[in-house]
C-alpha cells in the first residue's frame, strides 16, 4: 500500500466534488480510474499529489496518507509531495525549452548540477520513456517541434527524471492519435516494475489494457474497486456492469 | 421573395458590407498617415537644423546657436532612470497581482488605484516629484528627483503589461512545473517570467516612449534651463529635449529665430525614441523567436 485514501471529500466552493473516498492504492502496480465526465476521477487524481490547492476555493475533508504520512497535514510541505508523486497532464505540456533543458530543468533545481550527471539522466530519462533513439540527435532542439505523442513521452521521461515513486496520469493520450497510445500504453506496462501508476481515463479498453486494479466512479463515488480482471468480467456493482457495457454513461 | 428581389437585396447587403469594411480601412489608414504626416513634417521642418555640431555642441549666443547636446544626454538619463526604476517595480507588482494575491477585494482596490495612476495629469507627477524628491527628500532637481518622477509616471503603463503578459503565459506550464515539484517562486522566475518577457518588453517600449516624451513632470524636478556641463553625478541638474523645445518655443527670446532649432531638436527626440523603440522591438522578436508554444 503506498497511498491510501481515508473517507475523502472534497469541495469547490459549495459544490461537493468527491463524497467519502476511500481506496487504497498498491505499491508497483497500475491503478485505473474510470467513470463517466465529471464523476470526480481527475479530481481525486489531483488530489494525491497536491495539485487542487492551486485553485482557490477549495477544501479538503478526510485524509490521504502517502506511506503512511497525510500529505494534507499542515506541516507537509506540497512541494516535497510532487517531487515524490510526478504527474503527466491530459495534453502533452513541454516547456518552450529544449529536449534538454526540458528532462533537467527540475532536476537541476534540487541540487543534481554535474554535467556528466545530468547527461546520464537524460540519456535514462529519455530510454525509459522510449524515445531515446528519435531524439538523442535533437536533444538540443525546441520540444515544441516534436510530434504530440513524442511530447507526451518526453512529458514522461520529465517526470521519471525526479526519480518519483509514483507516476500519476490524467487521460495522458486523450489528445494522441492510435500508434501513439499504443507506445504510451506500452511504456505504461514496462514502467511498472519501478514505478506505481495511476491513471485517470476514458477509454475502458485502455483500463483493462494497461492496469491490474480498476476504481469506477459516479457522481462523486467510488462505486467499485476491484481487481481489473474482475470488474471487466462480473463485477460486483450493477451499476458498474451497465457503464462498462455501454448502457449509460 | 423571387429571385430578382433576392438579388437585389443581396447586392443591397453587400454593398453595406464594403461600406462597413472600407470604413474600418479608412481609420485605421488615417491613424497610420497622422503619425507619417507628423514624421515627415518634422523631418522636412527639421533635418536642416541638424548637423554633426548640432549634436555634440553644447548651445550657445543664448541658445540660438550651437547644439543640444546636453538635452540628449539628459534625455537618455532621464529615460534610463526612469525604466530602471519602473521596470523592476512594475514586474514586481504585477507577479504579484497575477500570480500570489488572492483575488478579492483588496486586489480590486490595487488596480483601481494603478489605474487612476494612469489618468492622472502629468503636470501633477511634476508637482508631486517636486513636493516629495526635491524638497522632502532634499534630492534637488537632479536627475534621480526626474528619473523617480518619470517612473512613477510609467509605472501603471508597465504594471498593466506585464500583468497580461503574465496572464497569456498558458497555466499549463505552470502546472507542468509545479507537477514536477518546483517551488511556486521558481516556477514563475523559470517559466513564467522567461515566456513573459515579449510582453514585458512592450511594456517598457510604451514607458520608454512616455518617459522620454513628457515636459511636465521633469519641469520641476530635473531639467535646467541650460547647463553646457555634462552631469558628473545623479544629483545634478540636466537640460532633456522636451524642455528644451519647450524653452525655445515659448520662454526664449528668440522665439521664431530659433524655429528651426525647435524643429531640429524635436526631430532628434522622435529618432531618439523610435531608436530605442526599434532596440526593444528587435530584442522582443528575438526572445519571441526563442519562445515558440
Amino acid at each position: 500500500m503506498i497511498i491510501t485514501t481515508r473517507n475523502v471529500d472534497f469541495f469547490y466552493g459549495a459544490y461537493r466534488a468527491l463524497s467519502n473516498v476511500t481506496l487504497d492504492f498498491e505499491k508497483n502496480r497500475v491503478t485505473a480510474l474510470i467513470g463517466p465526465s465529471g464523476c470526480g476521477k481527475s479530481t481525486l487524481l489531483r488530489l494525491l499529489n497536491r495539485m487542487n490547492d492551486l485553485i482557490d476555493g477549495t477544501r479538503v475533508e478526510g485524509e490521504i496518507l502517502f506511506e503512511g504520512r497525510n500529505i494534507y497535514a499542515p506541516d507537509v510541505d506540497p512541494v516535497e509531495i510532487r517531487q515524490r508523486i510526478g504527474m503527466v497532464f491530459q495534453k502533452p505540456n513541454p516547456f518552450p525549452k529544449s529536449i534538454f533543458n526540458n528532462i533537467t530543468f527540475a532536476p537541476k533545481l534540487s541540487g543534481v548540477r554535474d554535467n556528466g550527471d545530468l547527461e546520464a539522466l537524460v540519456e535514462e530519462s529519455l530510454k525509459q520513456a522510449v524515445l531515446w533513439n528519435e531524439v538523442k540527435d535533437i536533444l538540443d532542439k525546441s520540444a515544441m517541434n516534436l510530434s504530440g505523442g513524442q511530447q507526451q513521452r518526453l512529458c514522461i521521461a520529465r517526470a521519471l527524471a525526479m526519480k518519483p515513486d509514483v507516476l500519476l496520469m490524467d487521460e495522458p493520450t486523450s489528445a494522441l492519435d492510435p500508434i501513439s497510445t499504443a507506445k504510451i500504453e506500452e511504456l505504461i506496462d514496462s514502467l511498472k516494475k519501478r514505478y506505481t501508476i495511476i491513471i485517470v481515463t476514458h477509454n475502458m479498453q485502455q483500463a483493462a489494457r494497461v492496469s491490474e486494479y480498476t476504481g469506477f466512479f459516479y457522481l462523486g463515488k467510488l462505486i467499485e474497486f476491484n481487481a481489473t480482471e474482475k470488474i471487466f468480467t462480473n463485477p460486483d456493482v450493477k451499476q458498474t456492469d451497465d457503464y462498462i457495457t455501454g448502457r449509460f454513461g | 421573395m423571387n429571385t430578382e428581389t433576392q438579388a437585389s437585396f443581396m447586392k443591397w447587403r453587400y454593398f453595406r458590407q464594403g461600406l462597413f469594411f472600407g470604413m474600418v480601412r479608412l481609420s485605421a489608414l488615417m491613424i497610420t498617415l497622422a503619425l507619417l504626416g507628423i514624421i515627415v513634417f518634422l523631418f522636412f521642418n527639421g533635418i536642416r537644423a541638424v548637423t554633426w555640431d548640432f549634436l555634440t555642441l553644447p548651445p550657445t549666443d543664448s541658445m540660438t546657436k550651437g547644439g543640444i547636446m546636453p538635452a540628449i544626454v539628459g534625455t537618455f538619463y532621464l529615460t534610463v532612470g526612469a525604466i530602471a526604476v519602473a521596470l523592476p517595480l512594475g514586474v514586481v507588482s504585477a507577479i504579484y497581482l497575477t500570480e500570489y494575491a488572492k483575488q478579492g477585494l483588496f486586489i480590486r482596490i490595487i488596480r483601481i488605484g494603478v489605474n487612476c495612476l494612469a489618468g492622472v495629469p502629468s503636470v501633477v507627477f511634476g508637482l508631486f516629484g517636486l513636493g516629495f524628491f526635491v524638497v522632502f527628500l532634499k534630492f534637488g532637481s537632479s536627475i534621480l528627483s526626474g528619473a523617480l518622477t518619470l517612473g512613477i509616471l510609467i509605472l501603471p503603463t508597465i504594471i498593466g503589461a506585464a500583468e497580461e503578459a503574465l496572464k497569456t503565459v498558458p497555466q499549463t506550464f505552470r502546472e507542468a512545473s509545479l507537477a514536477l515539484g518546483v517551488s511556486k517562486w521558481r516556477t514563475i522566475s523559470r517559466i513564467v517570467l522567461p515566456s513573459a518577457l515579449p510582453g514585458i518588453l512592450t511594456g517598457a517600449i510604451l514607458g520608454v516612449g512616455r518617459a522620454a516624451g513628457e515636459t511636465a513632470p521633469i519641469m520641476f524636478t530635473a531639467a535646467a534651463f541650460f547647463t553646457a556641463a555634462l552631469p558628473k553625478s545623479i544629483f545634478d541638474e540636466v537640460m532633456a529635449l522636451p524642455y528644451h523645445i519647450y524653452v525655445l518655443a515659448t520662454a526664449g527670446t528668440h522665439i521664431e529665430q530659433t524655429r528651426p532649432l525647435q524643429y531640429g531638436t524635436a526631430l532628434v527626440l522622435i529618432a531618439l525614441v523610435l531608436g530605442i523603440d526599434l532596440i526593444a522591438i528587435v530584442m522582443r522578436s528575438m526572445v519571441r523567436r526563442k519562445k515558440r508554444w
